[in-house]
């Protein structure tokens, strides 16, 4: 697989850091942190290069496992480890680690509460060129179905390197869903992810729109492309989609004629449906769900297919316009 | 028992004893609560006992003692027989094997550590035993640990994928602060192991994957024992022992019968099975 050249489109640029995929920046912090931490542990299913571990492996080799490509041997190798007080971090693409391993993930990592990271690349369809088998568009929903699992998309590299520090010191189960393509740095200089806390850059008074991943920059085009329609847009960073953050979007809810979701995934079972799922039992209001359509990906670069799938700033301001229109 | 205790038991008939009462602690529990897995409890009993009462290292009073050796049912079914022990070892009291598949009992149908405190990783869900145990081995080797790790798998369970990942594993890492063992019982619930989904030749298989396989009578404790001993001292690949065993052993009337794989016995039988049990 050729390394990934292409920029997301949409962006938006409030820094003058280059865009930056978020497994590139899980690479090095991981690196940073195998330093710190020697009770850190790194397990890998042939795909380091693609996941960027290999940086540790190389760094820290006695504490790297390459287990071959066989994910559900290397989840459950990972609980071992987390059972004798390692901190494992096990990692390939999310579409494997999530499907391939699913009942691994259930009874040695979730129903065990194991102290394991499962940090998965590749998530989405910004995979791009290799198409539907490697693209995870279902992995939020697998994972936030289990209890004691903890489900995290950064929304840009320096979130990243946050959710990584941060999930190496929590205890218990946690899902991290990175993605292949470089993307733009939308959170501010500041800003430091807390696990269950949504960022709101701004709240808007008649629509919000409650996005993950990278799809948090294309929601802030969207939002400015309303606003120069006189629609006062806000602007949410869910990155925990489990625990949700139930307080901040109550307020989001009291504060909207209308909720967009917007997520690299499908719209069953991931933040789309979470968010549906508390608003419409605490303070219904209407939602609308930007994602895949109950469909499989393709193949093609990660622009033409976000277009393609409509996850486009585009699209959001076409629902929103079609939506406060009835 | 107050403190750890490595090596407890040597003499055999004494483990025989021990292996009698685990045998009728796992009828009484299987009886009251009127399902569970008979078969293959009592087939893997006698090594679950030397593993647990000869050779491991354990403290019922800490059951996370840092340098425990560790003992994973990857066979989560035979939970009776891992419940009978505990309780023999005096993780609980005796009592408590009466609250077996209750709701919020620590003795739930399949062996939860969430539950109970002294069960390494939740088992139940077949195959995935081995990985666990690779896993505790390769920590416990990065910290110098000389605790080892016990994995008993059933033979039915060695149809599972993720076996032979982590036989592919173990053999990689040359992980030998591990010992294996299969309970070779060759039934299971469908039937004959040979006829739902043949395994042999077994001892080749686990051979062809890089392991030092060891072939006992997993019912002569003394064979047993050895095996143990030869595992230990093997170095540099890991060690599994297939265990020929019989399914439902100790009580003629549930040896060699494929329906007693999921069925508990009735008060009846209880009463046979123990007068069986307490004159073999």
């Amino acid at each position: 697989m050729g390394e990934n050249t292409q920029n997301i489109e949409d962006r938006t640029q409030i820094t003058d850091k280059k865009p930056k995929a978020t497994r590139d920046e899980y690479g090095d912090t991981l690196l940073e942190l195998g330093g710190k931490r020697p009770d850190i542990v790194v397990l890998d299913a042939d795909l380091s290069a693609s996941t960027k571990t290999g940086k540790f492996a190389k760094a820290f080799p006695e504490r790297f496992f390459n287990m071959g490509i066989a994910e559900q041997d290397m989840v459950g190798t990972a609980a071992g480890l987390s059972l004798t007080g390692k901190v494992p971090f096990a990692s390939t693409f999310a579409v494997f680690e999530t499907g391939r391993a699913w009942d691994q993930i259930r009874l040695t990592v979730c129903y065990s509460n194991t102290n394991v990271k499962l940090v998965a690349t590749h998530g989405g369809i910004t995979v791009g060129e290799d198409g539907a088998s490697h693209q995870a568009l279902e992995d939020v929903a697998l994972m936030r179905a289990l209890p004691n699992m903890t489900v995290i998309i950064p929304a840009d590299a320096a979130e990243t390197a946050s959710v990584i520090n941060t999930v190496a010191d929590y205890k218990g189960p946690v899902y991290v869903r990175l993605g292949r393509a470089k993307v733009p740095y939308v959170m501010p200089d500041d800003y430091r992810f807390r696990i269950g806390k949504a960022f709101v850059f701004n709240l808007g008074k008649d629509v919000n729109i409650v996005a993950s991943g990278l799809m948090v920059a294309i929601a802030k085009k969207a939002a400015d492309m309303l606003a120069k329609d006189g629609i006062d847009t806000g602007v949410i960073n869910m990155s925990t989609i489990k625990p949700l953050d139930e307080e901040t979007l109550l307020t989001v809810a009291r504060s909207s004629k209308l909720i967009i979701t917007a997520e690299e995934h499908s719209i069953i079972g991931g933040l789309g449906s979470a968010v549906c799922e508390f608003v419409s039992e605490n303070f219904p209001v209407p939602v609308k769900r930007i994602g895949i359509r109950d469909t499989f990906g393709c193949s093609g670069n990660p622009d033409e297919l976000l277009k393609y799938h409509g996850l486009t700033a585009g699209e959001i301001v076409k629902t929103v316009k079609s939506s406060l229109d009835k | 028992m107050t403190e750890a205790t490595k090596g407890k038991i040597t003499d055999v008939r004494e483990l025989k004893d021990v292996a009698r009462r685990v045998r009728i602690h796992i009828l009484r529990m299987l009886t009251t609560a009127g399902s569970g897995h008979t078969g293959g409890s009592l087939s893997a009993a006698d090594v679950a006992v030397a593993i647990y009462f000869s050779k491991m290292k354990f403290d019922p009073k800490d059951p996370f003692l840092k340098d425990r050796d560790r003992f994973i049912l990857s066979k989560g079914h035979a939970a009776p027989l891992l419940y009978a022990i505990m309780a023999e070892a005096g993780y609980f009291p005796m009592e408590t094997v009466e609250t077996l598949r209750r709701v919020e009992s620590p003795l739930q149908g399949h062996p939860c550590c969430k539950s109970l405190p002294g069960i390494e990783v939740s088992t139940g869900s077949l195959g995935q035993g081995l990985s666990v145990a690779n896993g505790m081995a390769l920590g416990l080797r990065l910290d110098k640990n000389p605790a080892r790790v016990y994995c008993i798998m059933g033979d039915g369970e060695t149809q599972e994928g993720q076996v032979w990942e982590a036989a592919m594993s173990a053999a990689h890492y040359k992980i030998d602060n591990l010992c294996a063992v299969v309970d070779n019982n060759e039934l299971q619930i469908d039937g004959p192991v040979e006829k739902v989904m043949g395994i042999d030749p077994i001892h080749d298989k686990w051979e062809a994957f890089g392991w030092h396989v060891i072939d006992i009578d997993g019912h002569d404790m003394e064979e047993i024992l050895k095996a143990l001993a030869e595992a230990e001292n093997v170095k540099g690949k890991p060690s599994v022992i297939i265990a020929k065993t019989t399914k439902g052993k100790g009580v003629s009337f549930f040896e060699d019968k494929v329906e007693y794989h999921g069925i508990a016995p009735s008060p009846e039988e209880y009463e046979k099975a123990v007068k069986e049990i307490n004159n073999g």
